[in-house]
């Protein structure tokens, strides 16, 4: 065990990863010398040669369309996508074929892709760079999505996704990446997607987190119990497509009571479908209305005034207690 | 010093061996075998006795949707006859002629554009990918293949080819440059037709051509005659052992014409002149082919009567076929959207399942 932040244990990953198996390749834009812009991909490329870590010309639909083919070919690719933000120059050919090939051809042509992107904000930066939209591909029949909160779970379901045959977009909360460390098996972990896990056990409320939401989520509950003499569980959500149903309705099963929290656009978010799953599974659970924090149904604003735009520990806290008070 | 020409350091030529009158330029004659030219002969006699059928069975409700293909049967058979069996052809929907040389079947192929799934069936002995809808979406794709196959150490290349139209999108061009860069062994084959449905070449691009388009990805480029058997099979040889040779990727631009509809569901007459067309006909691939055959001893009228009347054979057996292997699957629809289906889609089956049951389906 080692402690690490996410950017070393997404590095583990693919370091481990690409020892086993040859027919990993690690490309997007300056992804090889200089080890990524947020250096996940760092020694990458004197580990594997430029033959299997590249950097490749600034054209995003480049990226995800070459990526295609070369898992048409059999190769397990793993490009990057620099930013979310960028992934739209490539939304084509994310929906036309890197979701839909397995069934254009009928199974034979199965596309085992790891699609990574930096997603979210948080981090001062420009227009473009901050936003979320996993409900675009969680909305994609075909792709699957994921989205961890920890470097454990990151490096873990990393290789989870590259394990899985389907191809999985796989979205890296970048405020987090080196915000805390946490201890991280040596031994390869591999974690099967679709699965939700509970980071935090509780009574009296579920709050059903992802990314970077998940550790707010924590730091709420942590100050409900303080506050009040209640214990708050906390879901991380981690599969955003497909969604664990079963894991949510258990949760609530025991709590009676949940709300949901994401950084994206409230409208058509994620965190409708998941209160649309529990209101279909289990109303009769329900002490409370399922409340939604989550970001506004406005374009990610410019990085000064961001932190207001973005849910917080208190912001959460006063959601649940509103919740818990129903 | 300042103003001073750039160099592009590299010529880009117009290939054309065999004219519309069907005179052949002997020094550039490839020179092919009686057997081959036959076999080459016969498989464009069967592309547009395909084509013929199918809009036939469209206009009497047998058919879906279609995009005929009459015009342009030398490019797709000059162009397909270079590959081996272990290379790729990554074609647009023009392109059943190439597609049945690659093992695709009439009766599949009528499966697919009548709207059943299991015409996506894949012909098994060669690699092949299913037409791209999407115009243009495939060249990216198509070039990690090629990609993957430099990665591999093999001698594979891959062959893909779309219109015209194809070059206006983002991805043609990001593709090719990637070619550029990482000297794929893949080519790059753009049958100008002239029309992208209704918009003429002359208002896709301000570019002289399609060729012209090779210089600014730094790799080799060639306009060759799309109706010219011969020429196109010539460009494409060398580009494919270019390509197996590690030398890098090629844009070949076959200029053709789409002679008839750009779907069954398009009316040419809103945008284009009859007397277009009218010079177009004679400029025909296949015309223009038997008289370089008859002239050669290779074919006379029993011939090509023998001929046509088994390739209209093939095409009759195909529809025959067709007709039995028509089932909608209606149960198959979930199969092949995720390697394992998910709980919510096993559920949403379910549902769909009772549904159907309902329906007595």
């Amino acid at each position: 065990m080692a402690m690490m932040n996410m950017v070393e244990a997404l590095n583990l990953a693919l370091h481990q990863m690409m020892t086993d198996d040859d027919s990993i390749v690690v490309f997007g834009e300056d992804v090889a010398i200089n080890g990524g812009v947020f250096r996940v991909t760092k020694g990458l490329i004197e580990a594997f040669t430029e033959r299997r870590v590249f950097d490749t010309p600034l054209a995003e639909a480049g990226i995800v369309g070459t990526a295609v083919g070369m898992a048409i070919r059999g190769l397990k690719p793993v490009p990057e996508i620099q930013f979310s933000g960028f992934s739209y120059q490539a939304f084509h050919q994310i929906e036309q074929n890197m979701a839909r090939f397995r069934n254009r051809t009928r199974g034979r042509y199965p596309i085992n892709m790891v699609l990574r992107c930096p997603y979210a904000g948080g981090i001062r930066a420009v227009e473009h760079h901050s936003e979320s939209r996993e409900a675009y591909w969680a909305h994609t029949p075909g792709l699957k999505v994921v989205i961890p909160s920890s470097p454990r779970a990151a490096r873990a379901l990393l290789v989870g996704a590259v394990d899985d045959p389907d191809p999985v977009v796989f979205y890296e909360p970048k405020s987090i990446y080196r915000a805390f460390r946490e201890e991280v098996p040596e031994e390869r972990e591999s974690w099967p997607l679709g699965e939700s896990r509970i980071v935090r056990e509780g009574e009296a409320l579920t709050i059903i987190a992802w990314g970077a939401m998940v550790p707010r989520a924590i730091e709420a509950a942590q100050d409900l119990e303080d506050e009040r003499d209640t214990s708050v569980e906390v879901l991380d959500l981690q599969s955003i497509s497909p969604i664990d149903t079963d894991g949510l309705v258990e949760s609530v099963q025991k709590t009676g009571r949940a709300i949901v929290v994401h950084e994206a656009p409230r409208t058509a978010g994620v965190g409708a479908e998941v209160v649309a799953r529990l209101n279909e599974r289990a109303l009769e659970y329900l002490d409370a209305p399922i409340k939604r924090v989550t970001g506004y149904d406005i374009h990610f604003p410019f990085f000064q005034v961001e932190q207001q735009y973005l849910p917080d520990a208190e912001t959460i806290k006063l959601a649940a207690a509103e919740t818990l008070d129903y | 010093m300042p103003r001073t020409e750039l160099d592009y350091g590299q010529r880009l030529e117009h290939l054309s061996i065999l004219d519309e009158r069907g005179a052949v330029d002997d020094a550039l004659d490839p020179g092919f075998a009686n057997d081959e030219l036959l076999r080459l002969y016969r498989a464009m006699v069967l592309t547009r006795q395909l084509d013929i059928r199918m809009l036939r069975m469209q206009r009497q409700g047998q058919m879906g949707t279609f995009a005929p293909g009459r015009g342009q049967e030398a490019t797709q058979i000059g162009s397909i006859r270079a590959l081996r069996k272990s290379d790729w052809y990554w074609p647009s929907y023009r392109s059943f002629g190439a597609q049945m040389w690659r093992g695709w079947t009439v009766e599949g192929l009528m499966l697919l554009w009548d709207g059943y799934f299991a015409g996506f069936e894949i012909p098994e002995g060669t690699n092949e990918l299913p037409f791209s809808i999407i115009v243009g979406g495939h060249i990216a794709p198509a070039t990690g293949i090629a990609m993957a196959c430099r990665y591999e150490g093999t001698d594979e290349v891959v062959l893909t080819n779309f219109g015209d139209g194809a070059t206006s999108q983002g991805d043609f061009a990001e593709a090719v440059n990637f070619a550029g860069v990482y000297k794929s062994p893949i080519v790059y084959l753009c049958e100008n037709n002239q029309w992208a449905i209704s918009t003429p070449f002359e208002k896709q691009t301000a570019s002289k051509s399609i060729a012209h388009r090779a210089l600014g990805f730094g790799v080799e480029g060639i306009q060759v005659d799309g109706n010219d058997i011969l020429a196109v099979s010539v460009a494409v040889e060398e580009a494919v052992a270019r390509a197996r040779a590690g030398e890098g990727p090629t844009v070949i631009e076959a200029l053709t014409y789409r002679m008839d509809v750009h779907t069954t569901a398009d009316d040419p007459t809103v945008y284009r002149k009859d007397d277009e067309v009218e010079r177009w006909e004679a400029k025909d691939p296949i015309i223009r082919f038997e008289k370089y055959l008859r002239d050669r001893g290779a074919l006379d009228d029993a011939a090509i009567e023998a001929i046509e009347s088994e390739e209209r054979a093939r095409v009759d057996a195909g529809r025959k076929l067709f007709d039995e292997l028509k089932q909608k699957d209606y149960r198959e629809v979930f199969d092949y959207v995720y390697a394992t289906l998910p709980p919510e889609l096993q559920e949403q089956r379910a549902d769909y399942f009772a549904k159907l049951d309902r329906a007595g389906l």
